[in-house]
């Protein structure tokens, strides 16, 4: 059989060339103008400015404050994520077959758009006629100031963001309690094990791929965090719910600073990066 | 069984908090629009009124801003099935060199956060050559901003749709190529009449997998879809409530109408859905 070398290339290249203009391209692009300063509304490219775009990084408050922001939104979202996907993903194991049909549904809030999550709880959080506060009000508690108290807003859009990601979550978890073979549980419950302990000291350590699974891809998402508090709160009241991306956004496309811009980005993704490798690493030394 | 009744009862009060908030907007986009700031407040409608769908069907731009959603979500479905199918097939099953280093490379590429090529990316669609008033420098005209394809730019070849298919095709028999290839079939020919046609379930995977990224995206559709003719419906939505005194009652009612396209691919596909999400976590 004659192989000849040039028929792989049409099934390969489009796609790899693809890639490289969305991606490899603006990373270096991006990276470039991170030492530069560059406002497209203005006559003239690019600036080399070196390193004081990241200078500036480091001493900007307004960049501290969507860091803290931004890691107090991810280290609220992700613990309460796991529990309550892996609460859900032992009760479906566990629940009538029956049930199944539910699983759908547990899906629906992460297939829909971050746009209409943000409008639906926008409505839910209504002051006045919002189903919570009407729930409030029914059982003799005053409303809340869910979206307009700077000390509760940004655990509103955690409370949103939690009950988005939970049911993609425990289906994840679902599937990996279904590998565990239950011969494996049998042997602890024969030594005297409580369910407590085979959960604790079985299914929960072999659980630990799919959890630094959902670990990495919930940092990844929430420290890119920026339809819903652009959508509901504008990161306001008083910058309580500016993240990361909603500073870069206002960076680029409203303050025309798009070099600096570039480097917040910059900054981010290294975070980001950092906390994944520090998750995988701490991980795998404890196991 | 005492505790298995208790179990599923957990169950339907996890699906009752998921569900609750999309039949709380059901419900109030279909009440009159005395009753959704009526007090005390009304649970249910006490009839049903189709008012803020009218309204937000005719009189609003909602339906081009559905129309344009759909247009650049049907050309990024294409781009993913016609373009990064094929990709991730070679890298399943066919020989060439540096094949694993760029595997690698297109992981890393999944790795890349969307905020850090946002920005650059928008300045290249900008800036394309000749297109959209531009010289052959890229100056001068707007480029692809405010058209379809600009839109559905990053979202043509998605890196994790190659990942998946890959997956999916290193999963199928080899020995079918070797025999269609013995038999003189050409490497286009294996694929196209061999492994697409045992594939529909990959094929199903991706078209909701491309139309859900294209559909749901916001951000590049909010920097690039400049201009009323090509706002998307996310968009539309995202300025429908910072237009004046937001006007819930069809506010409501094109929520409700975004959300429906995704959920019926999800209802009709539900378990290659499942499945391509399976693939993605145990990698």
């Amino acid at each position: 059989m004659i192989q000849k070398r040039w028929a792989v290339w049409p099934f390969v290249l489009p796609g790899l060339l693809y890639l490289v203009f969305t991606h490899l391209a603006p990373t270096l692009y991006a990276l470039y103008l991170s030492f530069t300063s560059y406002d497209p509304a203005q006559r003239g490219g690019p600036e080399w400015l070196g390193l004081d775009n990241y200078a500036r990084l480091l001493t900007d408050p307004q960049v501290a404050r969507a860091l803290l922001v931004t890691a107090q939104f991810a280290f609220e979202v992700i613990p309460l994520n796991i529990v309550f996907a892996l609460a859900l993903a032992l009760l479906l194991n566990a629940a009538s077959r029956r049930l199944s049909g539910l699983r759908a549904a547990f899906f629906l809030p992460s297939v829909a758009s971050a746009v209409v999550v943000s409008l639906i709880w926008l409505w839910l959080y209504e002051p006045t006629f919002g189903l919570l506060n009407q729930a409030f009000k029914a059982v003799g508690l005053g409303p809340m100031p869910w979206l307009s108290d700077p000390n509760w807003a940004l655990h509103s859009l955690v409370i949103m963001r939690v009950w988005r990601g939970v049911g993609w979550n425990a289906v994840i978890y679902l599937a990996a309690l279904q590998t565990i073979p239950e011969d494996v549980k049998e042997a602890g419950r024969v030594d005297g094990a409580s369910d407590w302990q085979v959960f604790r000291y079985i299914t929960w350590p072999l659980l630990t791929p799919v959890t630094i699974y959902v670990v990495v891809t919930g940092l990844i998402s929430t420290f890119q965090t920026f339809a819903e508090p652009f959508v509901m709160t504008k990161g306001g009241p008083l910058e309580s719910t500016t993240t990361v991306g909603v500073l870069i956004y206002r960076q680029a496309f409203e303050y025309g600073e798009m070099g600096l811009a570039s480097a917040t980005s910059f900054l981010l993704a290294i975070v980001i990066f950092a906390l994944a490798l520090l998750n995988f690493l701490r991980v795998r030394r404890a196991g | 069984m005492k505790s298995r009744a208790l179990i599923n009862m957990g169950v339907i009060a996890f699906a009752l908090v998921t569900l609750a908030p999309f039949a709380w907007i059901l419900l109030s986009s279909f009440k009159p629009q005395s009753e959704i700031f009526a007090w005390p407040p009304h649970f249910l409608p006490t009839r049903l009124s189709l008012e803020h769908y009218v309204y937000a069907l005719t009189s609003t731009h909602i339906p081009l801003y559905f129309l344009n959603s759909l247009i650049v979500a049907i050309m990024v479905v294409a781009g993913n099935l016609l373009i990064a199918v094929p990709t991730g097939y070679a890298f399943a099953r066919l020989p060439f060199q540096y094949r694993d280093q760029l595997f690698l490379a297109v992981l890393a590429g999944m790795m890349v956060p969307n905020q850090a090529t946002v920005i650059p990316l928008f300045i290249i669609t900008k800036h394309l050559p000749l297109l959209g008033g531009n010289d052959l420098s890229g100056a001068g005209g707007n480029g692809l901003l405010g058209t379809h394809l600009g839109l559905a730019l990053p979202h043509i070849v998605l890196a994790f749709v190659i990942f998946l298919s890959r997956q999916f095709f290193s999963e199928l028999p080899g020995e079918l190529r070797d025999a269609a290839r013995i038999d003189g079939a050409t490497e286009g020919q294996v694929f196209w009449r061999v492994y697409v046609p045992i594939s529909l379930p990959l094929l199903a995977t991706i078209t909701i997998f491309s139309f859900v990224a294209a559909w749901d995206d916001f951000l590049w559709a909010l920097i690039v879809g400049v201009g009323e003719e090509t706002r998307t419906l996310q968009v539309g939505l995202s300025v429908f409530l910072t237009q004046g005194s937001a006007n819930w009652g069809p506010l409501l009612a094109a929520t409700v109408l975004a959300t429906i396209p995704i959920v019926i691919l999800f209802i009709v596909n539900q378990r290659a859905f499942i499945a391509g999400l399976a693939t993605g976590s145990d990698k």
